[in-house]
This record gives C-alpha cells, sequence and structure tokens, in this order.
C-alpha cells in the first residue's frame, strides 16, 4: 500500500469516531407518530397497493397486537415505545424519475458523500444499486441493463405495482407475518425495499446492491427485501446501510426472503454500519432484523456474509432452511462491538433434504463495555439423512470491561447427521502485540493488523468492494478501544 | 392435570402437611422451609417454556397421584440383608437410604474420629453449628422450582462431615433404595461438609427396588472448603417408570479440586443440575458424566461453572449414547464473571446416536464477562468413525462386536476418571453388559431391579 493511502487510512482511524453521522435536509412527506389499523391503511394508500397487499398488512398488524417483544436475547433493551415512533417517512419526490437529474440534488449530495454514486456513468465498479432512504427507494441503477437479461431489480413498490403476481406468490412465503414479533411489525408497516427476480439460467452479471439510510428524525425504517432465483440462476447481492448521529434511539425492523431454486446460488452480504449510539451509549439504531432464506430445490446454494460493526442493539439471525436435497449454505459473520454495542447474532442452519451441508464461521470481537453473543441453531430433522455440519464460534476480548457469549443449540434427530461444533474464547496474545512492537509496529497498529487477521476467514468471502469497506470498518469501530 | 393445578396441589399439600413437615425438624430447617415455599408458588414446577428445561417435560412426571411420605415409615424386614452391593474389591462405607429417608438400622461406619455421617435430621438438632452455617446456602431455591419444592418438603437425607485435615480413605457409598408398593414421590435432602485440608469420597447410587411408578427429587449441597480434596460419584440406575431429579450444588473454596462424575445407566427420565461455585482462587474442577440411554428414556444433564473468582480450572466432559427412541439433552453453561482473570475452562460434550429415532439436543454455552479468559467449548454428534470401524473389521472382528468395541472405547473415556480402581472396574463391566443389552445389575443382586 502506497504512503499517502495508508496515512489517509491512518488519518480515518484516529480521526473518525462514526463519518456517516451527518444529517440531511431533505423534503420529506411525514405521516403522523403512532400506530393504529388507520396507519396501516394509510401507508397502503399513500403507496396505492392492491387489495392483497392491504390485507396481508392488517392481517400482520392485528398479529402484531397479540404479540409481546421477545425477551430471551442476552440484551438490555429500554421498554420502546411503539406509539411514539412515524412509521413512514419518505423524500418528496416530483413524480416519477426520468433521469438522474430528477434526483433532489440534496439527496444526490447526501449520498455522494456516503460514497454511493447514483450516477450510472461515474460508476467504477459494476455494481447494480437501489437506494433506500428512510421508508421509500429512491433510485435504481442499472434498471434498463439488466431487464434485458430478464432480470428484474427494482425497489420493492415498485415490484408490487409491476410485477404483482410475483409479490403475491413469494412474499411471506420465508417469513410469514406470524413469524416474530419484529417480522409481524415489519409485514404490517413495511414501507420499501428490494426485489430481485433471477429467471431460470441467468447469471446476473453484475453485483446487485442496496444501501439503506435512515436520515429522518423520530422515525423507524421497516424495509422488506425479496429475492427469487429460479433453477440454474445465480445472483450475488450486497447491502450497506448508514444513519445519523442522534441522541434517540431509532428502530429498524427488516425482512430479507430469499428463495433459491435447484442448482440456483445466492451470495447476500451485509456490511451494517447503523450509528452504533456514542462513547456513553447514548442514542444507536435498534437493529432488529429477521433474514431466512429457503433452498427449495437440489443442489441449491446459499452465502450469507457478514460484518456488523453499527447499531445500539443488533438482534439478527440470517437462517436458512435446507429443503431441498445435496442443498448447502454457508454463514460467515464478524461482529464487532464497542463503547456500549449490544449485539446478540447468529444464524439457524435446519436440515429437512437429504444430504444437506452447512457451515457456520463466526467471529465475534468485543470491546469497551460491549456484549457480543453468537446464538445458533443447527437443526436435523428425523428423515433428513447424511447431513453435516460444521461450526466455529471464536470471540475476542478487547478489555475486561466488555462480555463475549456463545449459546449455540444443537438438535439432531437423525443418527446419519454429523454436527460438530467448537467455540473458543480469548484475548490478543501478548506475544503477538510484542512481536509486532518488535517489528516497529505501534499497539495499536498490532492489534488492528492481528482483528484484520482473525476476521480474514470471513472478509474473504465478500465481494472486493465490500471487503475494503469491511475492513476499514474494522479499525475504526476499534478505535480508541485498546489502551 | 394442567401445570397450575400440580402447582397449587403441591400448595395444599404443603399447607394442610405443615406440621407434619415441621414436626422432627429444627426450627432452622422450618424457616427455610418457609422461605423456599414462597420461591415455589412464584417458580413452579419447571415447564419447557423454561428455557433451562426446553428440552425436557416435567409435567407428565409430575401429572400423577403420587404418595408423598412427610414422617418417617418404618421398613420392612432388614434393608442391610435384603440389599447388599456385589463390587469386589470395592470396600465402602455403606448408608443405606429408605425412600429418601436415613435408614434408622445402618450399620456402624469404619469412620476416622470425628468424621459424622449421620441423617439430615438428626444433624439438624445435634450438629446444628455446622448445619445451620451450611443448610440452604448454596442450593438455589430462588433460581429452580425443584430445588424450592425438595427445600420446602425436605426432612431427611444424609448428612456428611469431615473435619478439618482427617483424610477418610474409605469412600462413603450412601445407597438409596426406592421401595414402596405405592406410587411414590420421594424428596431426599443431603449436606456434606468437606473442611479445609480433609478429603473423602462420596458415592451415590439410586436403585429402584419394586415397580411402583417413582419420582425422586434430590437436592444435595457441598461445601468443599480450601485444600480440600472431594470425590463425587453418581450412580443412576433405575427402572423405566422412574423420575429421577438430582440437584448437586458445589461450593469450592481456595486451592480445592474436586472431581464429580455422574453415571446414568438406566431410567425413565433423569435430569441432572449440577452447579459449581467457585468460591476461591486456584480451584480445580472436574465434572464428567456418561449417559446411556436407550428404548424411551430421556436424560437431561445441565451444568453451570460459575468462576466467580479468579485461577480456577474447570474441565467438564459429558459422553452420551443413545439407542432406540431414548432423548438426551445436555446445556453446559460456564459464566466467567468480570475480573475472574485467568480462568481457565472447558467443555465438551459427545454423542453417538444409534437409531433414527433417537434424539440429541446440545447447548453448550460460554458466557464470558472477563478478558484474560481460556474458554472452549465444543460438542459433537455422529456416528462411529467408517475407518476404526474398517480398521477393525479387516481384522476380522465382526461388525456387531467392533461396534461394540468402539461404542466401549467412546464410553471409557469417561469411566477412566474415576479415581476408585474398584469402582472403575465395575463400572466397566457394568457399561459392557449395558452396551450388549443385558440387564445391567449386578449378579448376585437379590433384588429384582429393571424389570
Amino acid at each position: 500500500m502506497a504512503k499517502e493511502e495508508q496515512d489517509k487510512i491512518l488519518n480515518e482511524v484516529t480521526q473518525s469516531d462514526y463519518k456517516y453521522g451527518f444529517s440531511s435536509d431533505i423534503d420529506t412527506d411525514f405521516i403522523a407518530k403512532g400506530l393504529s389499523e388507520d396507519v396501516v391503511r394509510l401507508i397502503s394508500a399513500k403507496k396505492n397497493e392492491p387489495e392483497f397487499m392491504l390485507e396481508f398488512r392488517l392481517k400482520a398488524y392485528r398479529h402484531w397486537l397479540t404479540m409481546k417483544m421477545p425477551e430471551w436475547a442476552h440484551l438490555d433493551i429500554p421498554p420502546i415505545n411503539y406509539q411514539d415512533i412515524i412509521y413512514y417517512a419518505a423524500p418528496v419526490q416530483k413524480a416519477k424519475l426520468e433521469s438522474m437529474d430528477d434526483v433532489d440534488p440534496e439527496i444526490r449530495a447526501t449520498f455522494d458523500k456516503l460514497g454511493i454514486p447514483l450516477d450510472e456513468q461515474k460508476l467504477l465498479s459494476n455494481v447494480a444499486v437501489d437506494v433506500v432512504m428512510d421508508s421509500s427507494s429512491v433510485k435504481t441503477t442499472f434498471k434498463e441493463a439488466l431487464a434485458e437479461k430478464g432480470i428484474i431489480f427494482c425497489s420493492f413498490s415498485d415490484a408490487v405495482q409491476e410485477h404483482p403476481d410475483l409479490i403475491q406468490e413469494y412474499m411471506g412465503t420465508v417469513v410469514p407475518y406470524r413469524d416474530n414479533f419484529f417480522a409481524a411489525l415489519n409485514s404490517a408497516v413495511f414501507s420499501d425495499g428490494s426485489f430481485v427476480y433471477i429467471p431460470k439460467g441467468v447469471r446476473c452479471p453484475m453485483e446487485l446492491s442496496t444501501y439503506f439510510r435512515i436520515n429522518a428524525e423520530n422515525t423507524g425504517q421497516f424495509e422488506r427485501t425479496l429475492i427469487v432465483c429460479e433453477d440454474d440462476s445465480y445472483v450475488s447481492y450486497l447491502e450497506g446501510c448508514t444513519a445519523p448521529m442522534r441522541d434517540e434511539n431509532q428502530l429498524h425492523a427488516a425482512i430479507v426472503e430469499i428463495i433459491v431454486k435447484e442448482n440456483a446460488e445466492v451470495k447476500y452480504s451485509t456490511v451494517q454500519n447503523w450509528y452504533p449510539g456514542n462513547k456513553e451509549g447514548v442514542g444507536g439504531i435498534y437493529n432488529f432484523v429477521t433474514k431466512r432464506g429457503i433452498c427449495q430445490g437440489a443442489h441449491a446454494k446459499l452465502m450469507w456474509a457478514q460484518v456488523e460493526t453499527g447499531s445500539a442493539v443488533t438482534w439478527k439471525y440470517p437462517s436458512t432452511i435446507l429443503l431441498g436435497d445435496y442443498s448447502s449454505s454457508e454463514f460467515y459473520s464478524v461482529a464487532v462491538t464497542n463503547n456500549h454495542q449490544q449485539a446478540d447474532t447468529g444464524t439457524k442452519m435446519i436440515h429437512i433434504g437429504n444430504h444437506t451441508k452447512s457451515t457456520i464461521i463466526s467471529k465475534g470481537i468485543s470491546a469497551g463495555k460491549s456484549n457480543n453473543s453468537y446464538r445458533g441453531l443447527v437443526k436435523v430433522v428425523k428423515n433428513c439423512e447424511g447431513a453435516r455440519n460444521f461450526s466455529q464460534c471464536d470471540s475476542l476480548l478487547l478489555g475486561d470491561k466488555c462480555g463475549a457469549h456463545t449459546y449455540p443449540y444443537l438438535e439432531v434427530h437423525n443418527k446419519s447427521a454429523k454436527v460438530e461444533h467448537e467455540a473458543t474464547t480469548s484475548k490478543i496474545g501478548e506475544d503477538q502485540i510484542f512481536y509486532c512492537n518488535q517489528r516497529g509496529i505501534s499497539t495499536e497498529d498490532a492489534i488492528g493488523l492481528i482483528v484484520n487477521g482473525y476476521a480474514k476467514e470471513v472478509i474473504n468471502k465478500m465481494p472486493m468492494e465490500f471487503a475494503v469497506e469491511a475492513q476499514k470498518l474494522l479499525a475504526i469501530s476499534l478505535e480508541g478501544s485498546v489502551g | 392435570m394442567s401445570i397450575d393445578t400440580i402447582n397449587n396441589d403441591f400448595a395444599d399439600l404443603f399447607e394442610q402437611g405443615k406440621s407434619l413437615l415441621d414436626d422432627k425438624s429444627s426450627k432452622f430447617m422450618n424457616t427455610k422451609r418457609e422461605e423456599a415455599f414462597e420461591q415455589f408458588k412464584r417458580l413452579g414446577v419447571p415447564t419447557l417454556a423454561n428455557e433451562n428445561y426446553k428440552y425436557t417435560n416435567l409435567v407428565p412426571a409430575f401429572d400423577h397421584p403420587y404418595t408423598v411420605d412427610l414422617q418417617y415409615r418404618t421398613v420392612m424386614g432388614d434393608l442391610n440383608e435384603l440389599f447388599y452391593c456385589d463390587v469386589p474389591e470395592l470396600d465402602t462405607n455403606l448408608v443405606l437410604l429408605s425412600n429418601g429417608w436415613y435408614y434408622n438400622q445402618n450399620r456402624k461406619l469404619d469412620i476416622p474420629e470425628g468424621v459424622i455421617v449421620c441423617s439430615l435430621q438428626e444433624a439438624a438438632e445435634k450438629h446444628s453449628e455446622i448445619f445451620d452455617k451450611h443448610y440452604g446456602k448454596y442450593a438455589k431455591p430462588n433460581e429452580e422450582g425443584i430445588v424450592a419444592l425438595n427445600t420446602a418438603l425436605a426432612k431427611d437425607g444424609v448428612f456428611i462431615y469431615v473435619p478439618k485435615n482427617v483424610v477418610v480413605e474409605k469412600p462413603i457409598q450412601v445407597i438409596n433404595l426406592l421401595r414402596s408398593d405405592r406410587d411414590l414421590m420421594a424428596t431426599q435432602r443431603n449436606l456434606v461438609v468437606i473442611e479445609e485440608n480433609a478429603q473423602a469420597k462420596l458415592i451415590f447410587c439410586d436403585h429402584t427396588l419394586t415397580h411402583s411408578k417413582y419420582l425422586s427429587n434430590t437436592v444435595s449441597e457441598i461445601n468443599v472448603a480450601k485444600n480440600a480434596i472431594f470425590d463425587l460419584y453418581t450412580l443412576q440406575n433405575q427402572h423405566l417408570n422412574a423420575t429421577i431429579l438430582n440437584s448437586v450444588f458445589i461450593r469450592q473454596e481456595a486451592n480445592s479440586n474436586v472431581l464429580s462424575n455422574t453415571l446414568s445407566l438406566y431410567g425413565g427420565m433423569i435430569r441432572n443440575n449440577h452447579y459449581t461455585l467457585f468460591d476461591g482462587e486456584h480451584c480445580e474442577n472436574h465434572t464428567y458424566g456418561m449417559y446411556l440411554m436407550d428404548r424411551n428414556q430421556h436424560v437431561d444433564n445441565f451444568t453451570f461453572a460459575d468462576h466467580a473468582k479468579p485461577n480456577c480450572v474447570s474441565n467438564e466432559h459429558f459422553k452420551g449414547v443413545m439407542d432406540d427412541e431414548a432423548t438426551a439433552a445436555f446445556t453446559g453453561k460456564i459464566h466467567v464473571r468480570r475480573d475472574a482473570q485467568k480462568t481457565e475452562a472447558y467443555q465438551k460434550n459427545n454423542n453417538l446416536l444409534l437409531s433414527d429415532t433417537a434424539v440429541i439436543n446440545t447447548k453448550p454455552q460460554l458466557i464470558i464477562d472477563a478478558d484474560d479468559v481460556k474458554c472452549s467449548h465444543g460438542a459433537t454428534v455422529g456416528q462411529m468413525d467408517d475407518d476404526a470401524l474398517f480398521y477393525l473389521r479387516a481384522r476380522g472382528i465382526n461388525e456387531k462386536e467392533a461396534r461394540m468395541m468402539l461404542m466401549f472405547a467412546f464410553a471409557h473415556e469417561i469411566i477412566e476418571k474415576i479415581r476408585i480402581d474398584a469402582l472403575k472396574d465395575r463400572i466397566d463391566e457394568l457399561v459392557e453388559k449395558r452396551l450388549r443389552g443385558e440387564i445391567s445389575k449386578c449378579n448376585t443382586c437379590a433384588i429384582a431391579c429393571n424389570q
């Protein structure tokens, strides 16, 4: 790496706490605070949705009313007043966007600042982006180029209008609205998100990406992503997110549903960098996400890769249902918590089809006064022959005030299954730091180096652009945690 | 019956039987009883909704009209004649309990001076200075419903006291005989106090002697003082109609060394709660367990290693073989508290499934709040190693025998940790018989158990 580049990164590392913490002044269409059946109807009406959507939302809302917020996670969450949240906020836009020039310049400026190019000409990398701000999708790039191949990549709202049959067929099939408290809430009030449809035999030529940004105050963000991959298709999907620094806690409850059919492959990568709150633990995003994929056909493959550095509280378990014979799934995760952050994250692998395979690699890094938990389930059902799972969960502790916890659940109902789990917890070896010091590397840099090496196994699984961002994020998140 | 009815029935039993419960129990015990009952009213019998009982449904076991003895029932015949433990070369101090009550005609023991082995009732009265210092201090009636229930209903059990610097060479063997012509719920409460520098070995054996349905709820509190060395072996061998709830609470003081080995060979439903509190530096603890289950048996081992002080070492290993429709669960918790630096805690759980209807659920957990620690856990579920099987077959050993050898080797890893040679050989023999499907009782045993 060139000297200047190094200096730049070092500068970034030492100066920035959270560099995406600015907020933008954008004309935003709000609805009143609070949640009721009328609000659900209003959101549906605002989005001009067909009848089936409203019904789905109302069913979800009514079911949500009967549910309680789950308390089993190793998290300390103050009670959330669900009536004190604005459930819909969208940047005001002129009619329909014809070209890039129609996007509000302030929004463009916001995303330029975030380093997300909305302008296709300026794109360096081959990535199509759907940008979601607060509750609605602002712009989807490369839509036309993708359409030529039959790929549908658009905002969820557009999909509801343009492909209602697909939405009706797949929405809620992987994560039903009854699934859990936050899934029910999301199903009732979700505003936008991305929709991806890859037709049979098509290999998506570029990475698809959604960038989520919370901007407005007092709002919650509820988006929904649906990815359908027909037989023999392939797609790599990326998700990134940031939010401004505010003293309040904002709620983010999302749903991701992925359907992978025969021989198809999906890679889903996330770099989650919501505002984590300040050093005293004030503010930050509550990130309560339900992500689940189903490998429906034989030989289907689903890979989750995630780098979790943001959010005050993370509650997230990307899961895979391995239904098709010989289907496989992998889960790679790095979760970093610092200051007062709390994370309870992991995965579920449900083996149903014969000879299904899953791998779980989870790396937790805790610093400051944070708590970082891995919670995972590997389940092999009775008639599932020859299932194979390997899980490895390592925790690294930086500092004596933080906690690292591991809660794996292994449920095996078939004798032919081979399931292994191992976990270790340790701190960075003094000998490793000494080795670096000896070679002129300062302690702070040495720790960055060691942490990056520790996380490498996961970061290597991410697409190139993300991997670079993820590495920088790791360094920033841990800034100041070593004394 | 719903769980509420069961809990209410216990409340009625407690209130109506209050005078019988208090009778012959010391005042201190009765105070604890009252407190625990309040806790039980709050907690009740644990249900599947309780995360620690996620895989063990106790409700059907409790849902039965059991007889409960609130007073010592005179034993018909001489238990010493009826039952004798036939373990060659295992010379122990034999203590018999009948349905959780200390047998009133136990033979005289060969124990060093100062060592006390007696009934809990007697200890509460005669040795109240020791009893009151330890009783109810280590068990957690505020967390475990069944422990609260035990404390509320307990009247008797065994009390063992080993004074400072005394070494009890001969292991103390406590045999609890469940023998009743009516379906019975037994409550047993044990207290073991090992003073500084003392050493002792304790063997708990459970046997069912009649075909009645049993529910046995036992709580043992064990305090191991500084520099003391203590071994605990628990042998569970009951018939299919028995539910055994066994909660052990061990507190270790500085430099103490404890080995606990729980061997579940047979039984309808077994739940073991094993708590260890490290309340001093440089303690060493080894907790082992083995379970061999078949038919529709169920075993659930719950362990909790609470590292409250720095520089302690704990090592935990549980192994199980499940056949037929047997189900097993394992939950291992290691909690390293803040500032319990330099802790080393290891935990392992290995399981062999022999049939497609057997089930294993395992939850090894690490809760770590200190940074300078070495902790690991591992869990595996699998079948026999094909290569090893091939190796044996290639040497002319038939498949059945080869599998038997591998299974036996699998189980032996736990058995070899036993620090009493005679017992080790005996268990080896029992396990081999057990794996071969023969009834796992001693050859000369006069009692028709396990049928």
